[in-house]
């Protein structure tokens, strides 16, 4: 086997695993990254949420907010983890497309 | 520390989406002259690699979360600038499909963590392994460095950008209008756990990445020499 696609393997491995990434901070009981609260839990952190906060924080609408479907965010972990493992794939889907399409224009033909 | 939407005032939004303009246009140019077609897959698979290790948020039990970048292996496998490319593209449809970094702040986002932390690191792989052979031990440590310091110094900067807003956008009564934590909070903290945990985190891919690659292909990793 070619060693890309022994990396491929491993990206595919690890779009498979991907849940750990969800599985482990609630079980660990780990909030958010810091700097990276919603409005309502910045409320709870320092009593009032920042205005400037309050009104860029839903200036986009991502269609897949933090890898899960919109208005199924509370459903249970094991929706939650194949939700995330689909937001992988089509995360990854669409980057390779778009690298490839970079290193398609970023490489010249050669020239006989 | 995909810095949000709201948490950058609009003057530091504005200033790294100037500053990372001129960077990614010298990003293409340079990649448009020197990769070569044998690259291509290694710049999907860099890409990849760094949106997957992304959703690997690990825990501070009972804290926050964090997670490894993959910016300094893509530098290391690919130059720093293919690895500004890479890491861009990652970011921006992170921001864009999943709200994973604010729009506005994908300049800032991409300075940290599209330019600082791959060409640090690379510059820190090349000093440690300058000279050994492809199979040394030596270099699985100058990649571990090039992990490690190369995230600490992306947290460094988020932290930087996180804590001057407060002093640049206030209300009269001293409320903050975006981010409300100070230099003196912000910095500590992003650095402190990425020097802590998840510093570690992006030291031990990067080492098992080159590790693996020493074994299977060494012409990878012969950085600038092309395959």
């Amino acid at each position: 086997m070619k060693t890309t696609a022994k990396l491929w393997v491993g990206v595919v491995v690890l779009v498979i695993i991907s849940p750990l990434g969800l599985i482990l901070p609630e079980r660990f009981k780990a909030g958010s990254a810091w700097g990276e609260w919603r409005a309502d839990e910045m409320q709870k952190l320092v009593g009032y949420i920042p205005k400037g906060l309050a009104k860029l924080s839903s200036l986009w609408n991502a269609p897949l907010p933090d890898y899960a479907f919109k208005g199924r965010e509370q459903s249970g972990l094991s929706h939650l983890s194949l939700a995330y493992i689909i937001c992988a794939v089509l995360g990854i889907i669409i980057i390779v497309i778009v690298m490839l399409l970079i290193g398609k224009m970023s490489v010249k033909k050669p020239k006989f | 520390m995909h810095i949000p939407d709201g948490y950058l005032g609009p003057a530091t939004c504005g200033l790294f989406y100037a500053v990372m303009l001129p960077i990614w246009l010298v990003a293409s140019k340079i990649v448009k002259r020197t990769l070569n077609a044998k690259q291509v897959p290694m710049l999907a698979i860099c890409a990849a690699f760094s949106f997957v290790i992304m959703m690997f948020n690990v825990p501070i039990p009972g804290g926050s979360t964090g997670h490894a970048t993959g910016a300094s292996l893509a530098a290391i496998l690919l130059g720093p600038w293919a690895a500004c490319i890479v890491l861009t593209v990652a970011l921006v449809i992170q921001a864009l499909l999943f709200g994973d970094g604010g729009i506005t702040a994908i300049g800032a986002n991409s300075f940290n963590m599209a330019f600082v932390s791959p060409f640090v690191g690379y510059y820190i792989y090349k000093a440690i392994s300058h000279n050994a052979p492809m199979d040394s031990n030596r270099r699985v440590f100058a990649a571990a460095v090039a992990g490690y310091i190369g995230i600490n110094a992306a947290a460094l900067m988020a932290g930087v950008e996180f804590g001057i807003q407060p002093f640049l956008h206030h209300t009269a009564s001293g409320q903050a209008l975006y981010c409300p934590y100070g230099l003196k909070i912000a910095v500590p903290v992003m650095v402190g756990e990425h020097l802590l945990i998840f510093g570690w985190v992006e030291a031990v891919i990067t080492a098992l990445v080159i590790k693996f690659l020493q074994k299977h292909d060494p012409a990878f990793i012969n950085t600038g020499v092309s395959r």
